[in-house]
This record gives C-alpha cells, structure tokens and sequence, in this order.
C-alpha cells in the first residue's frame, strides 16, 4: 500500500536525520538540542553548492555533510567539550543557545524564505506500479537510509574504531589506560554525528523545506526518534523511526481528525511503558 | 480702535493655533510582525507603507508623517500586540493605530482602539469578524470568505462536479472551507472529501494520496501564504495529481508572489481566486509594480504590500477631506463609502462595516517573459465579505 | 541528646534587608514609569509564570520544557470562566489554580518517570498534545485567533481594567507578592528542604525516611497551579487569550528567563524575568535579528561561566564582600 511506503519513507528521513543525535547523545551522553542546526546548516551548505555553483545534487549532499563535519569538530573542540561533564539540563540550555545564534546567523546571510532546490531529474516523479505508486526520491531516501544504518552498525559492532568507541563510552578512564585516546575518538564521533545530520538536513530540503526556522521547528521530530529508539542504540533509532513514520503518515491517512496528535500521543505512550525507550540503552557513566 | 486690535489678536492667535495644529506630525503606530515566522508579512506591508510615502511624500495635509513601528512577534501572542499598542497610544501618544499581520494581534486591539478613541487601520488580518469588534476599525486587507466564495462559483460554472477540500486547522482555514462549501453546495457542486491539516505540515504525502484515492474533478486547498504552499505544491507533483486529470484550485495564499518562485514550474496552470497579483493590468498597477521593484529589488510586490500601500492611501485620503483631523469619530465618517482605484483594482471602503470592497478576479499561473504570474482572466467586481451577510 | 541547632535555618528563613528594599522597587516603579505599566505587568505575570519552573525545576531538579501547558490551562480556565458567566477576577484566580493543578497532579504520574531525558520529552509531548487538542477545539477555544467574548468585572467591585494598566499592575503584583510569600515559606519549611535534599541526593533521601515520589507530586502539583495563576492573570489583565499561551516558545523562553536570573533561589526567577523582558523590550527596537543572536550567545556564555545566573552572581559578590574583615 503506497501509504505504507509513504510511512517508510518519512520514517527513513527521520532516521536520516536523527541517527546523527542518537550517536552523539548516547554514545557520548550529551543531550545536543542543537542537532537540528547542524542538519540547517548542511542544508543550506547543499543548497548553495546546488544553486550557485551548480554541484550535482549526488556530490553535493556528501559535501554538505562533510562541511557539517569540520563545523562539528571545530565546535566540539571549542565548546562542547567543556560540557560533557556538565548536567543533562546544562547541556540543554547551551545547545538551545547555540539554535538562536544559528537562527539568527542563517537569517541573516540567507534571508526568512523558503531555499528553493530543485532535484536531477532521475530522482523525480514516479514509479505506478499496480496498487502501489511509488515516488522516486522517496525510494532513494530508503535506499540511502538502509545503507547508512547497516553501515553504521557494522561500524560500531565489528570495526577496531567501534570497538575503541564503546570502551570509551563505557568506561573512559580504564579505556585511557588501556592507550585509547578518549578524546579523540570523541570528536570523531561528534564529527560523525555532526556529518549525519548534515547529510539529514541536505537530503530533507526536499521533503521538509529550509528556512531560518528549521532547527526549531523539526527539534521534536528527532527527540522523539531518540527518546523513543533509546539514545546510542542504531538499530532501536531505525526501528523507532520507522514506525513513528509510518504511524505519523497512515494516521493523516485514515484519522486525518487526529493529525498531528498521533504523533505526540505514541511517543508519551511509548515513553510510559518504556521510560527508557523501546530498545534502551543509555552510556553508563 | 480697541474692538480692531482685539479682533487682530485673536485672529493672529487663531492663524498660530492653527498654524501649530497643522504642523503637529501625524503620529501612525504600527503594529507589524517584523521578526519570526511569520516575519515576511510584515516586511512586506511595512514596504507597502514607504512606497507610498516615497511616491508621495511624506506630508499628508500639511502634517508630517511619524511612522512608529512596534514588532508583535510571534504574531500570535495577542498579549503582545495589546500592550505595545497601549504604549503606542499612552507613551508616543499616536493618532492612528495600524498594522496587524495576524488575527489575534487585530482582536487584542481592538478594544484598546475603542477605549483610546483612535482610528484602526487593519491591513493583512484575514477574518471576517475583526472589524466587528471596534467601531474604529477600517480594513484595506481582505477576508477569506470574500476570496473563496467567487472562486467556489466559478468552479460550479466551469464543469467541476466534485471537488475534495484541504485547509489548514485553524481560524482562517475553517473560514474557508466553510465558505467554500456553502457556495460550491448551493451552486450545485458536490463536496466528495474535506480534510484539515496541521498548520505546520512539512509533508502533504499522506493527504494528497486520500486526494489521488478520491478521485474528485479538482482539489480546493488553503494554506497560509508561504512554506505550506510550497510544500503542497512539491507533493501534488510528485503523487502525480495532474496527471491523474485532478486540478488544483485554491485562494491566491497558495501562490502568493513572494514563494511563486520558488514553487517552480508546477505551479503552471493552477487556477486561484485573489484580489490582487502583481500581472493586474492598469496603469497604477505598473505604477506600483515598477517603484517597487526599484525601491526593493530582491522582492515581489504582494497582495500585503498592496494593503499596506491602500492603507496609507486611506489614511491620507481621509485626513485630505477632515483637514488634517484624525480624531476617530471624523475620521471613520470620513473613511466610509470612500473609493479609489487601487494598483489591485477599483477598491472602496463599505460605508456600514468599514470593511473593504474589492474586485475579486480567477487567475491562472503563466509565464510571462520568463516570470511566473497569476493571470486575470475572470472576475466579480465590486465584492463584499459574505462572512457578513 | 541535645536539641537540634535550628537556628541556621531559622536565620535563612526571616526576611533580609535585601529583601524589604526588593519589593519598595515595583513601589517605586510606578511612580517612576506611570507610562510603561503595561509592559510592567507583564512582567510581574511572567515573575510568577517563572517562579512556579523555578519551584519545580530549581527547587526539585524536574526538568520541564512544557510547562506552557499549564500556563495555558489557567488561561484558558480563566477565559472560559469570564465569558460563561463569572467575569469576577479572583474567582477566576482560583478556578484557574485548581485546574492547572489538578492537571498537573494528573501528568505527575507521566512526568515523574524515568530519566532526565525521558522527562523532557514527556513534557514536552504533553504540552504539545494539549496545544493540538485546544486548536481542534477551536470552535470552544478560539483557537489561534483567540477566545471572544472574555468581559472582565472590575477587581473587588471597584478598580476597572484601564487603558493604563493601572489595575493590571497592581492586581498583578499583589497576586504575585502574595504567592510569593507562600512559595518563600514552603522552601523554608522542612517539605522545602526535603525538596532540595531528593534534588541533591535522590537515592540518599528514602534512607532518611523521607518518601520521594508523593513530595515531587506535590511540588509538582503546586508548580503547576502556580503557573496557571500566572495564565489566568494575563487573560484577565488582557482580556483575551489565544493558543499561543500553550506554544512551545513560552515553555523554552520560560526555561532561558530562570537560567538567567538563576534556579533555585525564587528571586533569581524575580531578576531573571526583569532583565530579560526589559532586554527584550529595548533591543527589540533597534534590530530584533541581532536580539535573537545575543540571547543565544548570552545563553551559551552563562551555561559555560556564570551556570548559576545573575542571582548567583549576586549571592557570590555579598559573600565575598562579606568575607572582607
């Protein structure tokens, strides 16, 4: 059924988006509100490699996630690090900081409107096959999605780099005296949370739009994807951002009364019967 | 002797008084969003505002104009754009109140206009009941119903049966719908489907296939002038609607000139009822058109700043025929019945509701020498808000 | 076993010098500002909307970015209250307190789950279920255009709602001087203090025999109440109320007004609204892009160096002027 596709694939974008904050929030345990700028930032990154230096969409969306990445790692070293050690609601108010001045800088250089992107053509339109209509970037954003979260996962789980990861996080003194440089490994990973949302923000424009207002507007989507997949845990945010897409999509489909309720009301349900989350697993500290 | 130098006195006196009289500036408080999301409607009536005073000049009998813009952002909190308007009134003591982007901003004032007996001047506020609420309201703006209903009649006349309804779930939305069913009902049109989406909506997707499923002859959507238009627009392309024979018929928020381009393309041939687009062919239209694009090039003129403009041309127009006088009760005296020819059209102002009257014209997107336009092509003259009927 | 030295405690609970010269200051501000009363009274609602986060969040470490909800209920109790029938002010008061509260009794159970995170989220899920669920509504609530019909009767029968804000003001301070005042005593008596030992230690406080979960119900019920009174007033010092009182915004702008003037000190939620709302009002006028972006900035700059806001700031400068023989 095409809405179930459609669900698939809002949820796929969501992943996309929203796999970079679970990285950083549960691996590194720091609750970043401010995600949803990295994601503006690699959206406009790509919108401008797009418009004004005419970049094919498929090497400008990795550009823009690379650009994300420097952005990430300077800002880790200057001022995130200060924080890892701070409260959860510290580290809130800082990230909410940094959304306002990345408001107001993209208000700035690009103005309050919509940023106008137009895709190739082989990813336009759309495929009609019997009972089943499927848009074409639609398929893309899945294909993408899948890709980045086996990759990931195989990252995590099986690479030396992975390995070294969840040492640090689990326990970073011992993990230092093992030879494992801890701090480094933290800026990469903030680094590959950062180039996730950028990817995210420049694969959404199309879908979601881009506006000064981005950060703000989308900032529940994801926390709900992490809240609901459990914060560091690949394959629970995949899973909690499927099925918040497809909830969310047939839910306008078949109670459109409901709208944008369904949405809300799974997440505090979800968050009732398992206050840490579907698949959770936080860093123990 | 003493009778002739009194006299004298007292004329020289009166010439003084009055001399001073007129040349106290009037003071005009604005009250416009200018900063948040809804940051591009007051930019684009404030634009409105200065070009009439660059046009022509910025002394209106004999006063020198004082522009006092306060920003009620978000738009939304009422509370806000009560207590700046007190200040307006209280602190700069201004003779006029105008402005209001938003509906609650026009609601929370009004009794303030009321009790501080001063002109209200409503340039963008959609909703029929606002100039209800004070009997010192004037709009030069427009209300939805008065946009929906001819376009409701057209579609009716044009051969679409069956038409699926989408609004945006809020005052204005329902606003339209409402209208929309009432005139497309009555002409014999048959509503197969409504449906009222969440004001913000980035994905259309889910809708839009209800709409495909339907099957209706053509779909009637509202959504605020902006991103919303956009991203309908994105998702009636990419679910294939035209191709599956279903048009699009909308009021002229979904095309408003300010997001036309970056709709694209697809918005060629969608058919909307407004009152103003920038393609109106009259002299005062290229009038406007041109000093716009030069005072502010990196933007299109819109049916806000056009309110903006009328409204300034109100205010002076009035102020033309009290003398100078913007006391509330002489000025909405003056203002009634009052018509002119607007860049939008022959406008004037309904002596009963101080609400505007205006040509409402079915429009069709085409490109002209490259730019995309809302072409006139049909139109009912002289149109009242049904919403007050 | 000798008597327990209260007296600390009794010295930290009577009223300071400081304090008597605080409260002349809105005295004198009326004098001094009879034009800007409006702006004034808004200040004095957000004071109370601020301290009611502050006795939840400052007080006993929950974490909230929703507590719009239950600004918005009193508002809206208020509202519905005056246009159905009773336009009296203090009744509305009341009826808006009791129904926040009992709201926030109810979302308790919710909120009080689970980690930090957990808790940002439910909040911030249950406000914005309320703010939908108002906007279907719209035909009961008004909606985004905002409720009509909301006629306010003179304050105890005598001082009318003026264009001035006269009474606003000074029905807004009492209200708040009022509340305050109970909120003072409750911090210094002993629930107060086992409020702030479950915030220090919450695993260390059922050993001490002090229940955790029924007090963070408690202080979150009264939080809530207490917010509602602050909503009510502004529907009644306005005579209006749309859905913007439930908006994401009020929660976040909430939780950046005690940070500044600092949590956990009932004043610094006082100091922080006044700075912040001033700020506000004055950089607005000159270029309201750039206030955005200096929030931010301030807001980074105190999280990195001044964590416990202005009111810290001040605490530490008494004490070291103290310190000096």
């Amino acid at each position: 059924m095409t809405v179930i596709f459609d669900g698939l694939a809002a949820g796929m974008l969501l992943f996309l988006i929203s796999v970079g904050l679970s990285v950083t929030m549960g691996l590194m345990n720091f609750v970043n509100l401010a995600h949803g700028a990295f994601a503006m930032l690699g959206g406009y990154t790509c919108a401008v490699l797009l418009s004004r230096f005419a970049v094919p969409f498929l090497l400008a969306a990795p550009l823009a996630a690379a650009t994300t990445a420097i952005a990430g790692v300077i800002l880790e070293r200057v001022l995130y690090r200060r924080l890892y050690a701070a409260s959860h609601l510290d580290q809130i108010l800082f990230s909410i900081g940094l959304i306002f001045m990345a408001i107001s800088m993209a208000h700035y250089f690009f103005g309050a409107g919509q940023q106008p992107i137009v895709l190739p053509d082989f990813l336009r339109g759309q495929i009609n096959l019997p009972g089943l209509d499927i848009g074409v970037y639609r398929l893309f954003l899945i294909a993408v999605g899948l890709c980045l979260a086996f990759g990931l996962q195989w990252m995590v789980s099986r690479t030396s780099f992975g390995a070294k990861l969840r040492a640090a996080v689990d326990n970073p003194r011992v993990a230092r005296g093992l030879g494992i440089n801890v701090d480094r490994i933290f800026t990469l990973t903030f680094a590959l949370g950062s180039a996730l949302a950028g990817l995210g923000g420049a694969l959404g424009i199309e879908m979601l739009g881009l506006d000064p207002g981005f950060p703000i507007k989308y900032i529940v989507y994801f926390l709900i994807v992490v809240a609901v997949g459990g914060s560091g845990n690949i394959k629970g945010s995949l899973i909690a951002s499927l099925l918040l897409g497809v909830l969310d999509v047939a839910g306008k489909y078949y109670l459109p009364q409901a709208g944008a309720f369904v949405i809300y009301a799974v997440m505090v349900v979800m968050l009732i019967v398992k206050p840490q989350g579907l698949f959770g697993r936080t860093a123990a500290k | 002797m003493r009778l002739i130098k009194n006299f004298t006195l007292a004329t020289v006196a009166l010439g003084v008084a009055l001399a001073v009289q007129a040349a106290e500036p009037l003071k005009i408080g604005l009250v416009l969003t200018m900063t948040g999301p809804f940051a591009s409607y007051g930019k684009q009536v404030e634009h409105g505002i200065q070009l009439y005073l660059a046009k022509n000049g910025n002394t209106i009998a004999g006063r020198k104009v004082e522009l006092i813009i306060k920003d009620d952002a978000p738009g939304t909190a009422g509370d806000v754009s009560k207590r700046l308007a007190q200040e307006l009134v209280v602190k700069d003591n201004v003779d006029i109140l105008a402005g209001f982007v938003l509906t609650p901003s026009a609601f929370a004032v009004a009794p303030v206009a009321t009790e501080a007996k001063r002109p209200m001047i409503v340039l963008n506020a959609a909703t029929s009941a606002i100039t209800t609420k004070s009997d010192y309201i004037v709009r030069t703006s427009m209300t939805l119903p008065q946009v929906t209903a001819p376009l409701a009649s057209w579609a009716a006349k044009s051969g679409i049966k069956k038409v699926f309804t989408v609004v945006a779930d809020y005052g204005p939305g329902h606003d339209a719908e409402g209208q929309f069913k009432k005139t497309f009902t009555a002409a014999g049109g048959q509503i197969v489907g409504e449906v009222r989406v969440p004001v913000r909506n980035p994905d259309f997707a889910p809708y839009l296939q209800k709409v495909k499923d339907t099957k209706p002859d053509a779909v009637f959507i509202f959504v605020p002038a902006g991103e919303a238009g956009i991203a309908f627009m994105k998702g009636f392309q990419e679910k294939g609607l035209a191709k599956a024979g279903i048009k699009v018929i909308a009021t002229g928020d979904l095309l408003d000139e300010d997001v036309l381009d970056a709709i694209g393309d697809p918005a060629l041939g969608v058919i909307s009822s407004f009152h103003y687009s920038e393609a109106h062919n009259s002299p005062e239209n290229k009038a406007f058109t041109a000093a716009y694009a030069k005072a502010y090039p990196k933007d299109r003129p819109n049916f806000m700043a056009v309110a903006g403009y009328d409204g300034m041309h109100l205010i002076a127009e009035v102020l033309k025929k009290t003398g100078g006088d913007a006391e509330a009760d002489k000025f909405i005296a003056a203002a009634r019945g009052m018509k002119w020819t607007s860049p939008r059209g022959p406008i004037s102002i309904d002596p009963v509701t101080r609400d505007i009257v205006q040509t409402v014209y079915i429009r069709k997107v085409t490109k002209i020498a490259g730019k995309l336009q809302n072409v006139e092509f049909d139109r009912v003259a002289d149109f009242k808000d049904p919403g007050k009927q | 076993m000798g008597q327990l030295d209260l007296s600390p405690l009794r010295r930290a609970s009577s009223w300071q010098v400081a304090e008597f010269v605080f409260w002349l200051l809105p005295i004198v501000a009326y004098f001094l500002f009879p034009k800007s009363l409006a702006l004034l009274s808004q200040i004095a609602i957000m004071a109370l909307f601020a301290l009611s986060l502050d006795l939840i969040l400052g007080y006993a470490g929950i974490v909230s970015l929703g507590h719009a909800a239950f600004f918005g209920l009193g508002a809206y109790a208020a509202g519905l209250l005056a246009k159905y029938g009773c336009g009296e002010p203090l009744p509305g008061l009341l009826a808006a307190a009791l129904f926040a509260g009992a709201a926030g009794f109810v979302s308790s159970f919710l909120v009080l789950r689970g980690t930090d995170l957990t808790r940002l989220m439910v909040t911030l899920g249950v406000s914005m279920m309320l703010y939908e669920a108002a906007n279907k509504l719209t035909d009961f609530t008004g909606g985004i255009d905002g409720l009509q019909g909301v006629a306010m009767k003179p304050v105890l029968g005598h001082f009318n709602f003026d264009l001035y804000s006269k009474t606003a003001y000074w029905y807004s301070l009492a209200v708040l001087f009022v509340m305050f005042w109970l909120a003072r005593r409750l911090v210094h008596s002993p629930f107060g203090l086992s409020l702030r030992g479950i915030k220090q230690n919450v695993k260390r406080m059922p050993a001490i025999g002090a229940p955790v979960h029924g007090r963070l119900v408690l202080i979150y019920t009264i939080g809530a109440a207490y917010a509602g009174v602050a909503g009510a007033l502004l529907t009644q010092t306005t005579q209006f109320v749309s859905l913007d009182v439930m908006s994401f915004s009020r929660s976040a702008e909430l939780l950046l007004i005690l940070v500044l003037g600092g949590a956990g000190t009932l004043y610094g939620a006082l100091i922080g609204t006044v700075v912040f709302m001033v700020a506000h009002y004055f950089l607005s006028d000159f270029n309201p892009q750039y206030w955005q972006f200096w929030l931010g900035a301030a807001l980074v700059l105190i999280v990195l160096f001044a964590r416990d806001g202005i009111m810290g700031m001040i605490l530490r400068l008494s004490a070291s002027v103290a310190k000096k023989p």
